[in-house]
Formats: structure tokens, sequence, C-alpha cells
């Protein structure tokens, strides 16, 4: 007799600032996509085009927060996430974009817009559509609780791999060298 | 019979005038360590090696072994101490690992990544710290320092030449340069220095050299730290290398 099926788990994955590479190495674990689509069903994320994030098991963020409209997903995400997870680097430390945090975001819109001669003649972008610029850019634990981490940039398939299938067993997420790098 | 105390319960040789990391490390015991060099008197400060001694917390580098001690290092307790040292180490610095240059070769990561860390956890204090690029064959990023003072100690026992010191207290506390401008470049220091290689994180580079070595064959790649610390630990001759 064959056991029922479990029921299947949800998930929702996001790019805030960052680069998708941390996407790129989820999809790195190659064949054992195919495991975990028996398991799993994808609510928003790149891969799905859905738009809005909405009640899921096991949330994935990659990218620290830049701007209001990252502060703003990431708010949906932890309202909507059993489970929410720091993916990569950026999402972590704030990563590469945080390295302008102790530059003033007025002088660093200057020199990009109006000082660097390429883009000078458009002026500093006001599209109201626009979301703002932070002054700093933040890891995710700043802003909401994030409940486990993965480290890396990007982070291993085999990283990634070992958070997930620990969380589809039941088990507490587990990393340990090698797995851990900051790199 | 050379004495003996027992860490984590099990009997460790010593000599006169080791400290407790040292004899531990010379029979092939790993405590995690961060400012403490073999080839430099020790200066306590990162608390990474602390231990437990006769009850007590105390930092194994500075404290002298002695008979029958009774040591507990490898504890629950103190793995979690250490973790949460370098998660403050982290958070208080600039650390961007993916764009440094030691990168693979750096000891706080290596700790941070033996020693199961994988968030800083506490909120980023993003410190404005300067760059000092002066120096024609190397530079320092005073964001990366972790203020272990091995830097200090080398130029001025090796090189004996004085080129860094400590200056301020608390958060302000910071590595300068001595030289009339305060420059890399007006000091004394050269890229064959003691100084120039005894930094464990990426703060003191060499100029020119970046990411030569290719990922997967960086010191920490292949080996955790608690492997090459002990490969790396000075012995007396007849003691077993590893
Ligand atoms: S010094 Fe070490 S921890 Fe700091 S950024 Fe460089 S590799 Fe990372
Ligand atoms: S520059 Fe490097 S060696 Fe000198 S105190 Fe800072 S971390 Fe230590
Ligand atoms: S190694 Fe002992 S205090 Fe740093």
């Amino acid at each position: 007799m064959s056991e029922p099926n479990p029921p299947r788990v949800r998930l929702a994955t996001t790019s805030l600032a960052g680069c998708f590479g941390c996407h790129m190495s989820f999809l790195d674990i190659d064949e054992k996509l195919f495991p975990l689509l028996e398991r799993v069903e994808f609510d928003r994320s790149p891969l799905t085009d859905i738009k809005n994030c909405g009640p899921c098991d096991v949330g994935l963020i990659e990218g620290g927060v830049c701007n209001a409209e990252n502060v703003h997903v990431l708010r949906e995400f932890r309202a909507n996430c059993k489970v929410l997870i720091a993916l990569g680097a950026c999402a972590i430390t704030g990563g590469l974009p945080a390295q302008r945090n102790h530059l003033d975001l007025g002088l660093c819109l200057q020199e990009v817009y109006l000082t660097e001669p390429s883009l000078a003649r458009g002026g500093i972008p006001n599209d109201p559509e626009l979301p703002l610029p932070l002054d700093k850019v933040y890891p995710l634990h700043e802003i909401v609780h994030i409940d486990y981490f993965i480290p890396g940039c990007p982070p291993s398939a085999e990283a990634i791999w070992k958070v997930l299938s620990d969380l589809l067993a039941g088990h507490t997420p587990y990393l340990a060298e090698p797995l851990i790098r900051y790199d | 019979m050379s004495q003996t105390f027992l860490l984590d319960g099990v009997a460790v040789p010593f000599q006169a005038g080791q400290s407790v990391l040292q004899a531990a490390l010379a029979a092939d015991r790993y405590i995690p360590h961060l400012c403490y060099h073999p080839e430099f008197r020790p200066h306590g400060s990162c608390k990474l090696c602390t231990a437990t001694v006769q009850g007590r917390l105390v930092a194994s580098c500075t404290t002298p072994a002695a008979a029958d001690l009774v040591v507990h290092s490898d504890t629950e307790e103190l793995r979690a101490l250490r973790r949460t040292l370098v998660q403050m180490l982290f958070a208080e610095g600039n650390h961007f690992c993916p764009s440094c240059e030691k990168s693979g070769s750096c000891q706080l990561q290596a700790l941070g990544s033996d020693l199961g860390v994988t968030t800083a956890g506490f909120r980023h204090y993003f410190p404005d710290r300067p760059v000092d690029a002066s120096h024609p064959d190397a530079w320092i990023d005073f964001n990366r320092c972790v203020l272990c003072e091995l830097c200090v100690r080398a130029s001025a026992a090796v090189d004996g030449k004085d080129v860094f010191a400590f200056s301020g207290r608390g958060l302000s506390k910071r590595l300068i340069v001595n030289s009339p401008s305060g420059k890399l470049a007006d000091s004394l220091f050269a890229v064959s220095d003691k100084a120039m290689h005894v930094c464990p994180v990426g703060a003191i580079l060499p100029k020119r050299v970046g990411f030569a070595v290719p990922i997967g064959e960086r010191r920490y790649d292949q080996h955790p730290i608690s492997e090459q610390a002990l490969a790396d630990a000075p012995r007396a001759a007849g003691e077993p290398d590893v």
C-alpha cells in the first residue's frame, strides 16, 4: 500500500537588493529540483511571476533592504511565511550594496546622476513610481525576525539543499563547515 | 614523567613556561584563538580562547599551564560564547567577504565557519574608517582590523620599527601608524616586514597580488582552521607532527 502523499510545502522566494545569483545557485541543485518539486509548490517567486506572497510555509529571501519597496516586500513575506530564511551574503549582511553605507545618499545620487558625464543630462530620477532609496542598505534581520541564515555569495547549491531538505524532513536546519562560507 | 593538566577530561603534558593554549596545541588539542600567534607574547584581547580553569573563565593563551589544572574548552556554553565573539567582530567592522582579497585565507572567516556562525546577528555598525593606500607596496583597510595587536607586536619585536600602535579606548580604539603624517607611506614599513604577514584578516594586504590563489586552493578551503592551527603549531623535537 502506498503512503498518502504528504501535503505540499508552499515556498515563496524573492530578490530584494540582490543580483539573482542566489536564485541561480538555488537552481544549481539541478536534479534535486525533481524531488523538491514533488514536495513543494511555489507561491510568489521569480519562477512563477506571482506578484504577492500568500500564506506559505517557507520564504527564501536574497538581497538586503535598500529601498522602501524592499521593506514592504520583506514585511509581506514575514507576515505570510511560517519560516523565513535569509539567503546569501546580501540578505545577511547587506553585502556589496552595503558598501555605500558610509557614504551620504545625496552625494551618491549627485555623483552618479549629475557629476558622471554619461548620465548627467537626465538629472536625479524623481518618478513617483520609483521606490525611494533608504539611507543605508540593511540586513534583513535588522527589519524583521529571520529564522535561518544561509551565508555565501552565493551560498552553494549544497548548502541551500541541506537547509531545504532538513526543513522538508521536519528537522531544524543545520549548517556546518564546509557548507558555511561567506564568499 | 612530565607534568600534566586535564583538558576536557584528557591529560595534556606541558613544559614550564607554556600557557594552557600552547600546551594544548603542542599536544594536538585545538582551542580556538585569534589574537594568539606562536611567535609572539600573548595579548589576551580577543577572548576566543576562553576556557574554564578550575571553574573560572580565563583566556587560555595568557594562563600558565600548571600541574593538575582542570580545564574545559569543548563545551556548548563556550562554543556559544565564541560564536557571539565572532559575531560581534563581524558586526563591528565592515566585512564584505565577497570582495576581500583575504577571503578563504582569513582567520575570522575560518573561525566563523568552524564555529557554526551563519549570521552576525547584531545590528551592523557599518563604521566609516579610512583606507590607507599611500604605500607603494601595501595597503591597510582599517574597516577590517580586529585589533588583535599582532602587527604592533611584530613591528616592535621582529622588525624593530614600531610602525603600529593602538590609540583610544572602547569603540574609538583603533590602529594607528607611527609616521609624521599618520600614513603608511611615510613610515618605515616595508613589505618584507613581519608585520606585513601576521595580520590574521584582510586589514594589511600587499598590493598587486590580490585574488592570485584560486578558490578551492586558499588556506582554509581544504581544511577547517581547527585542523590547520594544529598543523601549524610549533612542537619540540620528538613530539608528533600532525
Ligand atoms: S577580513 Fe576576513 S572577515 Fe573581513 S572581509 Fe576580509 S575575508 Fe571577510
Ligand atoms: S591590522 Fe591586522 S594584525 Fe594589525 S591589529 Fe588589525 S587585525 Fe591585527
Ligand atoms: S587568543 Fe587568547 S585572548 Fe585572543
